[in-house]
């Protein structure tokens, strides 16, 4: 099937456009949530969700999508309050307090499920879809849903803008200024539970943190303002979204949502890996120039120090004192000082025994290695 | 709003201040007053409760009991006329921000809701990150930013409050002596135009040259006041302890002594 055909697809069209939309709201405001290390309340509200869609099925009777949503939406929201009375009034760690109710609450969902399967109740079909994601499933109705509550999303950042920014940067600052920091976050919180919702139809419960986190993760190597990583973010979630939906329609049969989570995902290892200043090869490639700086500098103190030991500026050093010295072949360092006109590989004088030729210091070498002992101590400077 | 004004003359004025936590008093019976135009350093050893003191006064942690005013009104009526540098290590300088823009962040509160900062808000961080000597590094990402680099954005960040009463929590702590030099000066022209500069301060041995008043603080007040009268061996030994002990008493007997090497308290 050509991209063409693939676009013209009833179907297909929709869960483009799902993935899209889920790629934005999450991408956007997965950047706050990462930002203010809340990413993995993500991660158990969306798996808090699962009892909301059983219970929001057992009390609609069928699989009405506006009372599924609202039943995740319940549930995901009582879930980060428990977590909250939790990490607040025991002596329970965040950590500890995120794992237990994402297990619990998880626990109680596929409970839940099976309950409803042993019921017997022929519209119950396909509920399970909401742990791994049916994007197949998508309707225009559920398209309009996501759409609302992505605008919404938007709306509230583009309006709430620089207080999300200092309340995600310094809380204790925003409340001395009178900003109602309480509500801020509550707000901030309760729309990742809106984006998780979003995702419920597309990725399901169990991937839906990588949804969340990813773009957000991704972005922030590349970024170095507020404002690039969330635009970068969006762009990410989206691009991931519609590739990943169009990799599953070319290849009947592969699930969209994993397959959505893994191109996002890849994003986020080559950002990992490839950012400048902050990526893993970039890292990696400045330790190995420091390193070679660092020999360089440490030959050439040395021609100096043997110099200076032996009073004797044009003092003739041998290769093998030098490579004795530093426990390893010095010869290329060597050969580089001299390309920068540092060191002269001089023959010795006929009438002196031992090798034919050694290192000398040219003036300038000596200018060099008094500037590097004199920058000894003030690196940071 | 009210017309009474309950301790004008002061600055700040606390009284019967009392802050918990977990049913265990942080901060017992706390009565402080600074009069304005005054360097006033908060000391005590780790755990005293200097910290706690200054977030309870701007409302960060809350109190069981007393109450604060700041020129006659209570914190909440006066937040234009506050300034407020936290503790250094109290947010994450991995945030994807330039030194400009923390800076503009002091002008939030000024701005109100649904307003962005523009030109002039921009100008006006401008002069202040000028002002610490940090023009150069505007545009620059803050986690790139040196320990007392970063501390002088704080500093221009609360300078752009255009505040009368300025708290800081531990501006010195951990910065070099160009950077603690530089906080000083700013600190001291602060008080000279006739503003009131409140300051949690770790460091003994600098509190005589540095303040003009002094709370000696160890969960009560053990002597507040000025500085020549408050600076003595007898309250040092009730806040610290056995911390103390290596003090020189002659140190304290003499008037010109100047200040001998003293114990840091952390």
């Amino acid at each position: 099937m050509s991209v063409v055909e693939l676009l013209s697809d009833y179907t297909i069209q929709n869960v483009v456009a799902g993935a899209a939309l889920l790629g934005l709201v999450s991408g956007v405001l997965g950047t706050f949530a990462v930002l203010r290390r809340q990413s993995l309340l993500g991660d158990t509200m969306s798996h808090a969700a699962l009892p909301g869609v059983c219970l929001g099925f057992i009390i609609a009777g069928t699989r009405e999508i506006g009372s599924i949503l609202l039943g995740a939406l319940a549930t995901g929201a009582l879930a980060a309050l428990v977590m909250l009375m939790l990490t607040r009034m025991t002596r329970l760690k965040t950590d500890a307090g995120l794992g237990i109710t994402l297990s619990v609450f998880f626990a109680m969902g596929v409970v839940l499920l099976t309950h409803i399967q042993g019921m017997n109740n022929a519209s119950q079909g396909g509920l399970d879809a909401f742990l791994f994601g049916q994007a197949a499933a998508t309707l225009r109705s559920d398209l309009w849903i996501m759409g609302g509550i992505t605008a919404v999303a938007l709306l509230l950042v583009a309006a709430l803008w620089k207080e999300f920014k200092l309340v995600s940067f310094d809380p204790e600052f925003a409340t001395s200024l009178g900003m109602p920091v309480a509500w801020l976050e509550v707000l901030l919180t309760v729309m990742v539970a809106l984006a998780v919702v979003v995702g419920l139809q597309m990725v399901g419960v169990v991937l839906m943190a990588a949804m969340i986190i990813a773009p957000a993760v991704a972005a922030r190597q590349w970024s170095r303002r507020l404002e690039d990583m969330v635009l970068l973010a969006a762009l990410i979630g989206v691009a991931g979204g519609i590739f990943g939906a169009l990799l599953s329609a070319l290849s009947r049969g592969l699930a969209t949502g994993p397959l959505i989570i893994l191109s996002v995902s890849s994003v986020v290892l080559v950002s990992l890996t490839l950012a400048p200043e902050r990526g893993f090869l970039w890292e990696a490639l400045r330790r190995v120039r420091a390193r070679r700086r660092l020999r360089y500098q440490q030959v050439l103190t040395t021609l100096y120090r043997l110099a200076v030991h032996h009073d004797d500026p044009v003092y003739r050093s041998e290769q093998g004192m030098l490579d004795t010295y530093h426990g390893l072949r010095t010869r290329a360092v060597l050969s580089q000082l001299e390309r920068r006109g540092l060191a002269e590989w001089q023959a010795s004088p006929t009438d002196e025994p031992g090798p034919a030729r050694r290192w000398v210091l040219t003036p300038a070498g000596i200018a060099e290695a008094e500037r590097v002992l004199d920058a000894l101590g003030r690196e940071d400077a | 709003m009210s017309t009474t004004l309950h301790e004008p003359d002061l600055a700040l004025h606390v009284e019967d201040l009392t802050v918990s936590y977990h049913s265990k008093p942080v901060l017992w019976d706390i009565d402080f007053d600074v009069p304005p135009g005054v360097m006033a350093a908060i000391v005590g050893p780790n755990g005293a409760g200097k910290s706690t003191l200054i977030k309870s006064v701007l409302g960060l942690v809350p109190t069981v009991a007393g109450h604060v005013t700041l020129h006659g009104r209570p914190y909440k009526a006066q937040r234009r006329r506050v300034g407020y540098v936290p503790q250094r290590s109290s947010v994450d300088w991995d945030f994807p921000t330039t030194a400009l823009d923390v800076v503009t962040m002091g002008l939030y509160g000024r701005l109100g809701w649904l307003r962005r900062p523009g030109r002039r808000e921009r100008d006006e961080a401008m002069a202040a990150l000028e002002l610490v000597g940090m023009a150069d590094f505007a545009k620059r990402q803050i986690s790139q930013l040196s320990g007392g680099q970063q501390q002088r954005v704080f500093l221009a960040r609360a300078l752009v409050q255009k505040a009368d009463v300025y708290f800081l929590d531990e501006p010195m702590a951990g910065v070099d002596a160009t950077t603690e030099r530089a906080i000083v000066d700013i600190l001291r022209r602060l008080r000279d135009e006739g503003k009131t500069v409140i300051v949690v301060h770790h460091d003994l041995q600098t509190v005589r040259s540095y303040f003009d008043w002094l709370l000696i603080l160890n969960v009560r007040v053990i002597a507040q006041g000025p500085v020549a009268k408050v600076y003595t061996a007898e309250h040092l030994r009730q806040a610290y302890g056995g911390q103390i002990a290596l003090l020189d008493q002659g140190t304290f007997l003499s008037e010109e002594a100047a200040a001998e090497p003293v114990e840091r308290a952390e």
